[in-house]
């Protein structure tokens, strides 16, 4: 199960989520982010409530760093240590700017 | 600890597999990272299965995703502080361990995302092997927990 809340307040995006981002959950989040990301020039993840995470929610992830690279920028914080290590495993430490 | 599971291997039964090996986890006290990167090789595995195992295939010979299913078996064993997860299925013959691992050191521009999930099972696991006996697929993998 995955809860994404987000908020917008002039280009600043912030999602929160809260769960499970993983095969079933991830089409939810692209959803979401393909339908409030224009005009958004600073997107905030805030995944201290992010239990897991599998290839297919990294996928989701690196899709939305790429529109930012090219409308503005993207931060990703508060990742628990067992999303962080999936983060640096995986090289993604070095594509997202965690805070 | 022995236990069994089969399904049609469709997306929608992701959530009983990984229902399956959770449950059959906390059972032996297996820690929240331990279990984390166990249940994340499952998904991965689970899903190549379901998108690829029983697809046609196009005029190369690659799988096209989607396009069939068929039955698959998982068989879970839990011994002396080691977990082994042994997934069975009759799709065409493949081997997830040959492909090559993903350039983890490029840009988010250059980073393409096929062959990371495999790639992610193998560092989420301790040891993995891959065997074709029986028109079966038998991948079986070992994490110490």
């Amino acid at each position: 199960m995955l809860n994404i809340k987000d908020e917008k307040k002039g280009e600043d995006l912030i999602v929160e989520l809260e769960g499970r981002l993983d095969t079933t959950t991830s089409p939810q989040l692209e959803e979401k982010i393909n339908a409030v990301i224009e005009g958004v020039s600073k997107l905030t993840f805030d995944l201290k409530n992010l239990e897991y995470i599998s290839s297919a929610g990294l996928r989701v992830l690196l899709s939305a760093q790429k529109i930012m690279n090219k409308q503005g920028r993207m931060v990703v914080n508060n990742p628990t240590e067992e999303v962080q290590e999936i983060f640096e495993v995986t090289g993604f430490s070095d594509i997202f700017t965690i805070q | 600890m022995k236990k069994k599971f089969e399904c049609e291997a469709t997306i929608e039964n992701l959530e009983k597999v990984m229902g399956f090996v959770e449950e059959a986890l906390e059972s032996q006290q297996c820690d929240m990272a331990r279990l984390m990167q166990i249940t994340l090789a499952v998904e991965e595995i689970y899903v190549n299965i379901a998108h690829y195992a029983y697809g046609k295939l196009d005029e190369g010979g690659k799988p096209i995703p989607d396009t069939g299913t068929g039955p698959m078996e998982l068989d879970l064993e839990a011994d002396k502080g080691q977990v082994y997860l042994t997934f069975k299925d009759k799709g065409f013959p493949y081997n997830p361990l040959e492909k090559e691992d993903p350039d983890t050191t490029l840009s988010a521009e250059e980073r393409e995302i096929g062959g990371l999930g495999i790639f992610m099972v193998k560092k989420s696991m301790d040891e993995i092997s891959y065997d074709y006996k029986d028109g079966k697929n038998i991948l079986t993998m070992m994490k110490h927990i």
